[in-house]
């Protein structure tokens, strides 16, 4: 392996988001890399085909419709709206994959925990590769691979939520997901399930941890919490993390406490 | 300073205690796991609440936490009794694993990678993640020297401007 060596990239559209992925080592650049990429692909692409709400015919809008059972449904369903579960009891509601719709109905839109779930499992296809560092990005948010204990890691910049295409923050990781929620790019998406209101008071929330699943319902939960953020992250065992206010004030959120 | 030698001494007794668990591993894998690059200074009983902490590595390494405040060792009055416990070797398809757990109070207080893929143990720990850098002024992707971008999401109408696909042009 070439731990320092060249680092090569492939970028597809996939679920209406760039799909990323750098790769180092020994099968960076080969057959065995083209053959990883289109399998993680093929899982995300998968993954859509369940669980996008844009399409009316996949399983989680045809479940929302009651045209089918949650017994009906493939495995992953159950396992999907099990960690959404999880996710909204130990937010206190701040994540919510059911919220009220246009019309005043309860409608399932369980995007919040797709994402980095599919991102993360996606990921398998790409640590197949023998000596061969990976970085996976969705849209900005990520798996990182070092195969190596000489691996140079990956450096991953958090992007200035008032001032996209600058660096607040660099933070190394080797093996672990970051995810980063705020309103740069799509303006006021995330809303607060409780009150249907957009958070306003951060800017970005970016969390480090060992799954891209958690670390990704965590950055949106701890948007939607606001002021109570910093306090509720400090609470998630093993994470690392960067709150950036809307009054442009930063936030470093862990300790050698998390590691326990 | 009292907390820096709390560190120190529970960090000597954990080398003391891993190297009285003779694990299968072969040379310096024990010791390289449990001394972090970046000691964040803490008391030996880690406790819970806020842990909004300002260390920073500016240098940019790896600023892994400090084992010493989980791998409690016998160092300090206030440490509850723990121990050390070294699993078995286990084939992965990166190589063997072996992992190390130390356990206070019937909960386990910290796991490290004893035996890592291809090397030493060095960096391995599990659960154990940098705290982000803050850069003085926001700088541009180049010369953060940064392989990814974490932000916002983006969808794919705004990535034509956005940092990422500059990071995945240069090819860098």
């Amino acid at each position: 392996m070439n731990p320092g060596g060249t680092t090569y990239r492939r970028v597809e559209q996939v679920m209406g988001m760039p799909i990323s992925l750098a790769l180092r080592g020994q099968h960076a650049d080969d057959v065995r890399a083209d053959a990883a990429w289109a399998a993680a692909l093929a899982s995300l692409r998968e993954a859509d085909r369940v669980f996008s709400t844009y399409r009316t015919g996949s399983v989680i809008s045809r479940l929302d419709r009651g045209d089918l059972a949650l017994a009906d449904c493939p495995a992953e369903v159950a396992e999907v709206l099990a960690i959404a579960e999880q996710a909204r009891v130990e937010s206190d509601g701040a994540f919510d994959v059911r919220r009220p719709g246009e019309d005043g109905t309860v409608r399932l839109d369980p995007s919040g925990v797709v994402k980095g779930w599919a991102v993360q499992r996606a990921a398998a296809a790409l640590a197949v590769l023998e000596d061969t560092d990976f970085c996976l990005s969705a849209g900005g948010d990520m798996v990182c691979r070092s195969q190596s204990p000489t691996s140079p890691g990956w450096r991953i910049g958090i992007e200035d939520p008032h001032e996209p295409g600058r660096i607040v923050a660099v933070v190394p990781v080797r093996n672990g997901a970051v995810a980063t929620s705020g309103t740069a790019h799509r303006g006021d998406h995330i809303e607060d399930p409780r009150t249907g209101k957009a958070p306003a008071a951060l800017a970005s929330v970016t969390v480090i941890g060992d799954d891209l699943t958690w670390v990704d319902i965590e950055a949106t939960a701890a948007f939607v919490l606001g002021d109570g953020a910093a306090t509720w992250l400090a609470g998630r065992a093993g994470r690392t993390g960067l709150i950036v206010y809307a009054d442009g004030r930063t936030e470093l959120v862990g300790s050698a406490e998390d590691v326990c | 300073m009292r907390k820096i030698s709390y560190w120190v001494l529970s960090t000597i007794s954990t080398v003391v205690l891993l190297f009285s668990y003779h694990t299968s591993t072969s040379g310096p894998l024990a010791t390289s796991s449990t001394t972090s690059q970046q000691p964040v200074v803490s008391s030996a009983t880690s406790t819970s609440g806020s842990s909004t902490s300002g260390t920073v590595d500016e240098s940019g390494g790896s600023s892994s936490s400090s084992s010493g405040s989980s791998s409690s060792g016998s160092s300090s009055s206030k440490a509850s009794a723990s121990s050390t416990v070294t699993g078995s070797v286990a084939q992965t398809r990166w190589g063997p694993v072996q992992v190390e757990l130390t356990v206070a109070n019937g909960k386990i207080t910290k796991v490290s990678v004893v035996q890592y893929p291809n090397g030493n143990g060095k960096d391995a720990e599990i659960n154990s993640y940098a705290l982000p850098i803050l850069v003085q002024e926001t700088v541009d992707a180049q010369s953060a020297n940064i392989d990814m971008v974490s932000g916002a999401t983006v969808t794919s109408d705004g990535y034509v401007q956005s940092l990422q696909s500059a990071l995945d042009q240069a090819n860098l």
